[in-house]
């Protein structure tokens, strides 16, 4: 195609896959063997992949309000990449999810039905507590995904394959930053600081397994989230200590007769978040887009 | 005619490429920084019309898709701007001239997006009319430019067909979707049109653009283009032109299309469209609430240097 009959081209029919971005994606996972591993649960496994999913789905959520709001061009394209990149990560594990299919359950599920940690759900804060929070995201979540790339499960080990790629680079922005405001001035320090107070309330429950995750890890597919506390409270040390920052002491959230994110008990932002991402799919539960 | 001059009206008749590194007169140099920075500034301010539906796009596919597009916005705005930092302007100032309201971008983005069949017309109207403006500048005479305008009008392309192909899956679906994609061509075309500029007989820059080459072809030469390429496109798509007067003349080889509301155009381009205060708005509260981020970064990296030297 020159570039002089681009738009004349536009009702012509043609072969160029690139374009069309996931446009003739079906089956994300296609060419990956998706029988249930033997001795594991399938609902067992639908659930666990819906954790993995929705973290990544209501984490991406947040950054994608990050669009046209960064502090400079740099970080718009960088943010956009990283909410990109976890977009990418629920599609395959929601699609893994059951048969339904990630468009289900992205928009037709209920808030109790959603099993994400309680922290990729807060509204707003400004660039500190962002880069806090998604210090903290990247590097419980990118631990979790090297622990998964052993997984029994061959979707699960392919979809964290790919994730560590990518966790590695987001965590390397978020440590950057954190470290440049952390040093920077006065006021980026303090902000920084109030960032990771902020944030830290709802780390304990990152790393406090639920019976399904246990299950999951008994079985060698998944991962026991406490078994990456240590590594994660090494990494969140080091960043702090090269960003002139304590590692806060603030107690946990507490969770309802404790129960949390994990059980499909969220935040009370939770809930306007998913009416924000579920208006149009459920004002017209027949199209196809 | 002094040597640089010569080399300079020498270049344009060779139909070659001027770099970074040759003299060029004052008034090519303005107005070559002004053209790249409307652009740069288009490509900014125009991610917000369309960032407007990315938490609410109704299929994660579609979600990724636009999401993806305004990134590559973003991507196209930095390009740009690095096209005018080597004609000696800054993106900083630049930024402050778009936010003190002291340069303009285009007025396209200062129309709403008001449902989602809007991100599927803006990729099929709004980036097809950037894309026949955009490909004649490939060739332009300033290099760095014309190089910019290669990658982005292959990108452009792109984005073109997936807001087509948006509009094709849903001019499939149900009555609704229907509705909602007419309502955004009605909304879109007349605004489209206004995006090849004024008249020519109106255009006062027009003749100096094209003896430097800057410009290859007149806002109307365009226009018609764009008109002529749209109705098989429309018809195809199932969606009807807001034009009465839209005929094909078989004398002129060309489209007949219906007058343009050049009152509406004037108002928009002087600040009252529906969404200028709000665009520029936006941008400079992005830009304000950033300003401690970037002095943190410049103060770490002063620090950071400052540390380096004094262990070494």
């Amino acid at each position: 195609m020159s570039t002089e009959n681009a738009y004349e081209a536009l009702a012509e029919a043609h072969d160029d896959a690139r374009w069309a971005f996931g446009t003739s994606f079906d089956d994300p996972l296609a060419g990956v063997d998706t029988t249930v591993p033997s001795g594991v649960d399938g609902d067992d496994l639908h659930a666990y992949c819906l954790m993995l999913g929705d973290d990544a789905l209501i984490a991406s959520h947040r950054l994608q309000e990050w669009c046209t709001n960064a502090p400079e061009l740099e970080d718009e394209v960088a943010l956009a990449n990283i909410a990109l990149d976890l977009l990418g990560q629920a599609r395959l594990l929601l699609a893994r999810a059951g048969e339904r299919g990630e468009d289900y359950h992205a928009f037709f599920r209920d808030e109790q039905e959603f099993r994400n940690v309680r922290l990729v759900e807060p509204a707003g804060g400004d660039f500190g507590y962002l880069i806090a929070w998604l210090l903290v995201f990247t590097s419980w979540r990118l631990a979790l995904l090297q622990r998964l790339e052993s997984s029994r499960d061959p979707v699960l080990a392919a979809v964290a394959a790919k994730g560590v790629k990518e966790m590695t680079y987001h965590r390397d922005y978020a440590a950057r930053w954190a470290v440049r405001l952390g040093d920077g001035t006065e006021y980026s320090h303090d902000r920084m600081r109030a960032g990771f107070e902020a944030v830290w309330p709802l780390v304990d429950e990152l790393f406090t397994p639920h019976p399904i995750e246990r299950r999951m890890a008994e079985h060698g597919v998944g991962v026991d989230p406490a078994t990456v506390r240590a590594e994660f409270d090494d990494v969140l040390a080091r960043v702090l200590d090269a960003a002139t920052l304590e590692l806060p002491e603030i107690p946990a959230l507490a969770g309802v007769s404790g129960k949390t994110g994990r059980h499909g008990v969220h935040t009370e932002a939770m809930g306007y978040l998913l009416a924000e991402l579920q208006s149009i799919a459920r004002a017209h539960p027949e199209a196809i887009w | 005619m002094t040597d640089l001059q010569e080399h300079f009206q020498r270049t344009l008749d060779r139909d070659q490429r001027l770099e970074p590194r040759d003299w060029v007169p004052d008034g090519y140099r303005k107005t070559m920084i002004r053209q790249i920075a409307q652009h740069a500034h288009s490509e900014i301010i125009g991610m917000q019309p369309e960032g407007n539906w990315i938490t609410r796009a109704p299929s994660l596919r579609r979600k990724a898709i636009l999401l993806a597009k305004v990134q590559d916005e973003a991507g196209h705005g930095l390009y740009l701007y690095s096209a005018a930092e080597t004609l000696g302007a800054e993106r900083a100032e630049l930024t402050e001239k778009l936010i003190d309201g002291k340069q303009k971008y285009s007025s396209i983005f200062n129309y709403p997006t008001l449902n989602f069949a809007d991100v599927g017309v803006i990729g099929w109207l709004v980036d097809g009319a950037a894309i026949c403006n955009q490909v004649p500048l490939c060739r332009c005479s300033y290099g760095p430019y014309a190089r910019a305008m290669i990658r982005i009008c292959k990108e452009e392309s792109f984005h073109q067909r997936q807001g087509y192909e948006l509009l094709m899956t849903m001019m499939r679906g149900t009555d609704a979707q229907r509705r909602m994609v007419q309502d955004a061509t009605d909304r879109w075309w007349w605004p489209s049109l206004m995006m090849f500029g004024p008249p020519d007989g109106d255009s006062p820059n027009t003749e100096q653009s094209m003896a430097w080459k800057i410009k290859r072809h007149t806002n109307d030469e365009l226009r018609q283009r764009f008109v002529d390429m749209s109705v098989p496109q429309a018809e195809a798509l199932g969606a009807t032109l807001p034009d009465p007067s839209l005929c094909w003349n078989a004398e002129r080889g060309h489209y007949d299309f219906g007058e343009i509301d050049w009152s509406e155009f004037k108002q928009v381009v002087r600040g009252n469209g529906p969404c200028n205060a709000q665009r520029v708005a936006h941008r400079r509260a992005a830009h304000d609430n950033g300003a401690w981020v970037r002095e943190a970064a410049l103060a770490h990296a002063a620090k950071h240097s400052a540390r380096e030297e004094a262990a070494a």
